[in-house]
């Protein structure tokens, strides 16, 4: 039962994700084209209002509902780690028109071809520790 | 009811995408979606080839219950939510794809070019699927995160790496968009 409400809010992401199509292979292409300001408006205002977020976190004025800290783990940094991932994970982005979160939404729209994508995704994140040890971070 | 099954606005989904990342830190996890895509191998037996993914990977079953409730949400908002599928794309936008051969742009969410069954079932429609796949699940965890874990939670938290990250996202979005899709199609 404590894992309902992940259930709950999952849903709440698929609906926001479907409804403001952000899943629309089309929307990424319009954004990387600069021809929509959609895009670049949902993700300013959520990260305006996350950065509140964080500043509640910090200060401890909101705790999680067991009354614990929010401590947001820092990432890990390294220039080509985040460089060359992040435009590796770019030119798939573009091309696939959906990060990793949208293309489960498209599952539940029902759209057969994206677990070609996602068995993609799930491969190159295999083939991403096989060769972790070998490649620059 | 017509609120909701028009197309949401940018700032409608702004806003519950942060209040979804917020939800995920009050009930004490976090927000990113790429690191599923490692408990699926860890769930798959990965860790019997590679150390990397020998890992508890129960801790992440409320991850997994996260994309479900995505997957549902997505079924929800197909059949129940949105009377059109059509996406009021830019005009020039239209036009453009048209020129790389994309046509009907914004007919459905998704073009038929890359997503139809017809296509996935082609060795080159098949291939463009499964390589973008490849390039966004080895970046997401090359770069330690997606647009979830890097472009919302890291730049809330004013993170250098997630800046960066958001950086190669664009660069490598813009390559394939600019340059490589009209050598594609």
């Amino acid at each position: 039962m404590k894992y309902i409400k992940f259930f709950l809010v999952g849903i709440l992401f698929g609906i926001v994700m479907s409804k403001a199509e952000i899943i629309s292979w089309y929307r990424i292409y319009e954004m990387f084209k600069f021809q929509s300001f959609h895009m670049y408006g949902i993700i300013g205002s959520a990260v305006f209002l996350g950065m509140i977020s964080m500043f509640f976190f910090k200060k401890k004025l909101v705790k999680t509902f067991q009354g614990e800290e929010i401590v947001v783990e820092p990432k890990k940094s390294g220039i080509y780690r985040n460089l060359l991932g992040g435009v590796l994970f770019g030119l798939g982005w573009a091309l696939a028109g959906a990060c990793p979160g949208p293309m489960f939404v498209l599952v539940g729209k029902g759209v057969v071809s994206i677990l070609v994508v996602i068995f993609g995704a799930t491969l190159g994140a295999f083939l991403y520790g096989f060769s972790k040890d070998k490649i620059p971070h | 009811m017509e609120f909701i099954t028009q197309p949401w606005a940018w700032y409608v989904a702004g806003p519950v995408i942060a209040f979804v990342m917020f939800l995920l830190y009050y009930f004490g996890e976090r927000f990113g979606v790429s690191s599923n895509l490692e408990t699926f191998c860890s769930i798959g037996g990965a860790g019997k080839f590679v150390d990397y993914f020998k890992i508890d990977w129960r801790e992440n079953t409320w991850n997994l219950i996260f994309i479900a409730g995505a997957i549902a949400g997505g079924f929800i908002s197909a059949y129940w939510l949105s009377p059109s599928d059509v996406v009021a794309l830019n005009p020039q936008t239209v036009q453009d794809l048209a020129d790389i051969g994309i046509i009907d742009a914004g007919a459905t969410y998704l073009p038929d070019e890359i997503f139809s069954v017809d296509t996935m079932l082609s060795l080159k429609g098949f291939f463009i699927l499964l390589i973008a796949g490849i390039m966004v699940g080895f970046g997401a965890r090359w770069a330690g995160g997606c647009t979830s874990g890097h472009a919302i939670v890291g730049l809330s938290n004013l993170e250098i790496p997630s800046l960066i990250s958001v950086v190669g996202f664009f660069i490598g979005g813009l390559i394939m968009t600019w340059v490589i899709l009209p050598l594609i199609f």
